[in-house]
């Protein structure tokens, strides 16, 4: 956690220290009201004294009280300034570091984890400074002090307060032993429950075809009621909580006057009174520390959390970015649009075996290559290369005759239009969703993106939504077709007027028909450019300029449809479980 | 998901709550019980600082010297000095010549204007004439003797002030006869009593609260799991029409988030409401019983903190809402550019997320320090709203001390008075919160729990039997549509006989599942009838219907639990003969040998079990099954070629002798079709076998051709 804290600058150290100072002068305030309240009790007590005085002590005593308001005050402004513009600095450093991982990096991490690490993991360090920047500093500069103060008055209500404290802290560490680690198994059975639910809803339709209700519904009830004994137990502990706070507070006060009135009994006639403003000062003291240690234990509750969510975020600005930027800007070439490899071969750092073995191949200008095969079997894994998704273990990639790891990210990316497996869409509109990024020339136009919307066979449904080119698109893209977000990613490539397509297998939403005219539009469109697609179905390769079969990562065979057919036993395989021999034959 | 913005606030506060405590009533009794115990704990800590104040007074009595036998004392000793009687020194015998001349020379030098040293010049007499003019007395059977009225005189006598500690301080150093007479009277024994009783009193209270949390405890949790399972229920007797507009994420939300808010509120703001109402009553009532006058400088200056700070708090509402929006902005770019990363990056977005990033970050940042600066300052301001209330007692109480209106043990209960009537005003403010989340959350939940359910099938007259049932099916002059703007099936008629296949094609979106959903009579159909082996479906129960069909869809439903669970699911009685027949049937049998611990591995919804392996998972479910009729969605994307062909191959097993329909996808299930139901844009376009459509040149051969181009 203290590294994190490195992220405070000079600016906020001043504050620190200032808001420290201010904590002191106001638990010096603090304290010295039970002072004036005591002298205002001997005042009041004894006759004769005057009116005016009682007037004067009772002012001070309100000015201390308006003294602390203000610094606390002060002092919040400051802590949640502090914690506001620390949570805000560390978020901002976390975002661009995810930016800057690569792909491996992120899939070990896990999206859902680095999101919550980014925004709950943030939430609760902040709470911890803003709550502790007040508590932690608080309140043992508060039971240090007040103890001294009580200290020197009396043993045997010193006894009383140690004995309270003593009850006090052994309540809550005897509570949070016992219900710490039940908490964790009441979050696994919520989400037990959960899981339970959303099977039932998202297989309403299993469950009903097969009768399954009641099984459902049993299985549900067993959960709930494990969850709600869980829950019983913990919050029956809980209720001891409150009750027992209660006890020894008033205890404590009620133990304070039965052992002053006797001490007050035996004492001398002076000391009596002396001794009587004492008692009312110290059970005021008392309850200072008792509450001073009352939050103490709730930061105690609190740093652990905190501790882990600062080590997960830790680690992930800690953590090496393994996609070096090379720094080549601007090539002159007269290999523009080829996409070359040379002996490729790519494993995972941490993996043994290799993902790809000595790939090489070339496309040309304008040309079309396909990559066909089993899952596992590579093709994703080769063209995730081209983008630097991740980099080669051994053997280059070439784009335009330089090695994709010398290029700037940005200008290399520029080169590219990359389409993956699964369509991803923002939130904000048609056009914003086409007109996605920056490939380095300028904005892109209304008519561009028409266009590519055309190319991509998105006209007919977009013209046909609420606003058109304008028309809302949610997160995720949840209120368009898979199939329509598809094209809407397509159209995205295109509008990006790129040297290379990559396809990831982006036709799969598609049927049939639509595939086939968005193919041929494509190609009319995109003459120029090299096009690289990874499928599963023949019939969107079969008309590709070279296809390259991988198996588990090796390349075995390549070639055009025909010459495949009759050299490659892998890709007849692959061909005859989709297309009948006669359709083969028909070609 | 959607609804969340409008979450916070009920749409009808009143009706919401009215509702809530109708559906408590079986819990009435304890609730009751448990609202008397917070009562009483509440009224017992109104008591206690009365108590409490007796307390102090008893102490109190025992600090100030019995003035009243202080005064006895030195008026005697006065009168004395006043009135010595020269004679009776004079002719006394027990005093010697010298003495007496001593006596007399004191005496002649009286001097009204040295009335002190007069005084000091007769303590120095001898001991014998100064106990003929200051005879020892008793006062209360403590004898005061005259050694001791010599030493209080001397004591007194250098008496600069009348200030009180001075005159304490004299007091101590006189004699231990006077000391006895005019000590304080401190009643220990009453102290004892009183503590005692406190204690006992604090003690119930204690125990009052604590079995009021329980009882509330325990309330609210078998509420809450009564309501889940209400819900559980409810989920399975809706039409599946409310899961096509309602999202997954809406329902789960109200058997969790709902539920607990529900559960945690009932568990704190129902007791905390009501036994801080009977504390703000209770206290307000004492204070004006104890003292009217303390009373209203007790309520005066207490609200004057809490007009103010109820000034900031709404005004500082905004703030928090405005820091949940940001917040909840935030989260979601977040989330967007994470899971988009690879097209972020691949099209450059970083700047452009960055830059959103930052404009948003910048919002929270703003919104944040503020809701959290007023979040902050609540607590000063109650502690200085307490201290003021403070010092308003105690200069009022003075006054009125100093008045002898009242004493100090009055000053004390009012001192814990403030503190009883400012902190029940801030928990009623914050159980009305809660209360205000609670209506919206119970809102939530009923609206859920009345959502009008399937017919309750009264007009069901016929069963048929699973294992007499041919598999002939006909639809007769068949009429649909989801909602009464758009029909999507009109008057649609066709046979199938047993064991035919019965192809559905189409582009996606069709509405290939609308036949699925009328077969298994998940929506009822609006006209003409369907009838199975000539029995209308209508005459039959949804439960008789699926018995009959064996369903195997698309996506792929595993639940979590092991690979046998999911392939035996609900049923009884199945054999492990018949589920290693099954397996072998469908090939399943060697991936589940590679797993570790076969049959009995956990599959979750994410695990490393592939596509394919789990739609052979879902067939070897159906299979198991056994039933006339089935429906099967062939698609089969995203499968690797060899696990395609152990899929195809499993699927063709299913389909033998079984009256089949098919969304099919490959083009040997549809030539080889009895029937194909050619669908477009909801619609049955088409019907035929697979020449008959070729020839007519319409929508399926535009479909089946348009995959061999380029």
């Amino acid at each position: 956690m203290f590294k994190l804290f490195r992220n405070f600058n000079r600016k906020d150290i001043f504050f620190i220290i200032f808001a420290i100072l201010l904590i002191v002068g106001q638990v010096w305030l603090d304290l010295r009201l039970p002072d004036y309240m005591s002298k205002i009790t001997v005042l009041v007590q004894t006759e004769g004294s005057s009116m005016k005085e009682i007037l004067l002590n009772g002012g001070y005593m309100l000015l201390c009280a308006l003294g602390s308001l203000i610094s606390a005050i002060i002092v919040g402004f400051t802590a949640s300034n502090i914690s506001a513009s620390f949570s805000m600095k560390v978020r901002k450093k976390l975002f661009s570091k995810v930016g800057d991982l690569g792909i491996h990096e992120v899939k070990q991490f896990s999206t859902s984890s680095l999101i919550t690490r980014t925004t709950n993991d943030i939430t609760q360090i902040q709470m911890l400074i803003s709550m502790g920047l007040q508590l932690i500093i608080k309140a043992p500069i508060t039971a240090v002090w007040a103890i001294t103060k009580i200290l020197n008055k009396n043993w045997q209500w010193s006894a009383v307060v140690a004995v309270a404290v003593l009850i006090l802290l052994s309540t809550i560490i005897t509570l949070m032993i016992l219900v710490l680690p039940r908490f964790k198994k009441v979050q696994k059975l919520i989400d037990k429950i959960n899981n339970i639910t959303r099977e039932n809803v998202t297989g309403i339709r299993v469950v009903r075809a097969f009768n399954a209700e009641k099984y459902q519904e049993n299985k549900f009830g067993k959960c709930n009621d494990e969850l709600t004994n869980m829950q019983l137990f913990n919050q029956k502990a809980f209720s001891v909580m409150s009750p027992v706070m209660y006890l020894i507070m008033y205890f404590l006060t009620l133990a304070i006057y039965f052992i002053g009135a006797h001490i007050i009994d035996v004492a001398t006639m002076s000391d009596k009174l002396v001794l009587f403003g004492d008692m009312v000062v110290f059970s005021s003291y008392a309850m200072q520390v008792i509450m001073s240690f009352l939050m103490l234990a709730m930061i105690f509750m609190m740093i652990p959390r905190a501790q882990v969510s600062a080590e997960r975020i830790n680690e992930v600005i800690e953590s090496e970015i393994s996609i070096k930027d090379g720094d080549i800007q601007n090539v002159e070439t007269d290999l523009v649009g080829t996409v070359e490899f040379k002996d490729v071969s790519f494993k995972y750092p941490d993996a043994e075996e290799c993902l790809l073995k000595n790939i090489s191949f070339k496309a040309n200008r304008g040309e079309t290559i396909a990559f066909i095969g089993s899952t596992g079997s590579g093709k994703s894994t080769l063209i995730n290369l081209i983008p630097r998704f991740y980099d080669v273990t051994e053997g280059e990639v070439l784009i335009d005759g330089i090695n994709v790891k010398d290029y700037k990210q940005d200008i290399l990316h520029n080169k590219i239009g990359y389409v993956p497996q699964k369509a991803v869409m923002f939130d904000g509109t048609v056009k914003s969703n086409v007109a996605y990024g920056d490939n380095g020339k300028g904005e892109k136009s209304d008519k561009i993106i028409k266009e590519a919307i055309k190319v991509a066979q998105g006209q007919e449904f977009v013209e046909k939504m609420d606003g058109t080119y304008n028309a809302h698109i949610a997160q995720g893209g949840t209120n368009v077709s898979g199939g329509q977000k598809q094209r809407l990613s397509i159209a995205r490539a295109i509008a990006r007027d790129p040297e290379i397509y990559i396809f990831d297998d982006s036709f799969s939403a598609l049927d049939y028909k639509t595939d086939a005219i968005l193919r041929k539009e494509l190609k009319k469109y995109t003459k120029n450019a090299t096009s690289l697609i990874v499928a599963q179905r023949i019939g969107t390769i079969m008309n590709a300029d070279k296809i390259m079969v991988l198996d588990s990562g090796k390349c075995v065979g390549i070639g055009t449809h025909k010459e495949l057919l009759k050299n490659c036993d892998v890709y007849k395989q692959i061909a005859l479980s989709q297309l009948s021999e006669e359709e083969l034959n028909n070609e | 998901m959607n609804r969340r913005g409008g979450t916070d606030k009920s749409k009808n506060f009143g009706q919401s709550i009215k509702r809530l405590f109708s559906e408590l009533r079986s819990f009435r009794i304890l609730i009751v019980i448990a609202l008397v115990f917070a009562v009483s704990g509440s009224v017992l800590s109104i008591v206690a600082p009365n108590k409490l104040s007796k307390l102090t007074d008893t102490i109190s009595s025992g600090l100030v010297v019995n003035q009243e036998k202080f005064e006895s004392i030195s008026n005697t000793i006065n009168r004395k000095l006043a009135n010595i009687d020269v004679n009776a020194v004079l002719n006394s015998y027990k005093l010697d010549e010298l003495e007496k001349q001593e006596f007399l020379n004191t005496m002649l030098s009286v001097d009204t204007n040295k009335s002190e040293e007069f005084i000091k010049n007769l303590m120095d007499l001898s001991e014998n004439t100064l106990n003929i003019i200051l005879p020892k007395f008793s006062i209360e059977n403590e004898e005061i003797s005259t050694q001791d009225q010599v030493k209080f005189i001397r004591i007194f006598s250098t008496l600069e002030n009348h200030d009180v500690s001075q005159v304490y301080k004299k007091i101590d150093e006189c004699p231990k006869s006077i000391r006895n007479i005019v000590k304080p009277f401190m009643d220990l024994d009453k102290v004892k009593k009183i503590s005692i009783f406190l204690g006992l009193l604090y003690l119930t209270s204690a125990l009052l609260n604590f079995f009021e949390g329980i009882i509330m405890t325990v309330v609210s949790n078998n509420f809450a799991r009564k309501l889940r399972n209400r819900i559980s229920v409810k989920i399975n007797k809706l039409p599946l029409s409310y899961f096509d507009k309602n999202q997954t994420g809406d329902v789960l939300s109200r058997v969790t988030n709902d539920v607990d808010t529900i559960a945690q509120s009932m568990n704190q703001s129902l007791a905390s409401l009501v036994s801080a109402t009977t504390l703000l009553v209770g206290t307000v009532l004492m204070m004006f019983i104890t003292n009217y006058l303390m009373a209203i400088t007790a309520i005066v200056a207490s609200l004057i903190g809490f007009v103010f700070m109820f000034m900031i708090l709404s005004k500082s509402q905004k703030y928090f809402r405005a820091r949940q929006e940001e917040l909840g902005r935030l989260n979601s770019h977040i989330e967007e550019v994470y899971s988009g990363l690879l097209v972020v990056k691949a099209y450059n977005g970083k700047e452009e997320a960055n830059s959103k990033f930052d404009e948003i970050n910048k919002k929270v940042f703003d919104a944040n320090r503020k809701s959290q600066f007023l979040a902050g300052i609540m607590q000063p301001m109650m502690m200085f709203i307490g201290n003021f209330g403070y010092v308003a007692v105690c200069v009022v109480g003075a006054l009125l001390t100093v008045n002898g209106s009242i004493t100090f043990g009055v000053i004390v209960a009012f001192i814990t008075y403030v503190r009883l009537f400012t902190s029940p005003l801030a928990e009623i403010a914050q159980a009305m919160n809660s209360m205000q989340s609670t209506a919206a959350a119970s809102e939530r939940v009923f609206e859920f729990l009345d959502e009008q359910e399937m017919d309750t099938e009264e007009n069901v007259v016929k069963v048929l039997d699973k294992n007499k049932v041919k598999g002939n099916i006909e639809f007769d002059h068949v009429r649909f549509s989801y909602d009464e703007s758009r029909i999507i099936i009109n008057d649609f008629s066709a046979k199938a006989t047993q064991g035919q296949k019965i192809a559905i094609v189409g582009p996606t979106g069709a509405g290939k599942t609308t036949m699925v959903n009328l077969l298994m009579k998940f929506y009822e159909i609006n006209s003409g009838d369907i009838k199975i082996d000539g029995v209308s479906t209508k005459e039959l129960s949804r439960e008789n219907i699926h018995n009959l069909f064996t369903m195997v869809l698309q996506d792929t439903w595993l639940f979590n639990g092991t690979v046998r669970e999911n392939i035996i699911y609900n049923r009884v009685n199945v054999t492990e003969e018949k589920i290693k027949e099954v397996c072998d049937t469908v090939g399943l049998t060697h991936f589940i040998k590679t797993l570790p611990q076969g049959f009995d591995t956990d599959i979750s919804q994410s695990d490393s079990v592939s596509a394919g392996q789990r739609q052979l998972l879902t067939i070897a479910r159906g299979m198991i099954e056994d039933a006339p009729f089935l429906i099967l969605d062939e698609a089969t994307s995203n499968v690797d070629t060899r696990t395609e062909e152990l899929v195809q191959h499993a699927m063709d097993k299913l389909m033998e002798g079984r009256t089949s329909f098919i969304i099919a996808h490959r083009l040997s299930t549809i030539k080889n079709a009895d029937l194909i139901l050619v669908m477009k844009d909801g619609n049955i376009v088409e019907t035929g076998s697979h020449d008959e459509l070729m020839e007519k040149k319409g929508f399926y051969a535009e479909l089946y051709n348009s995959q061999f181009e380029l």
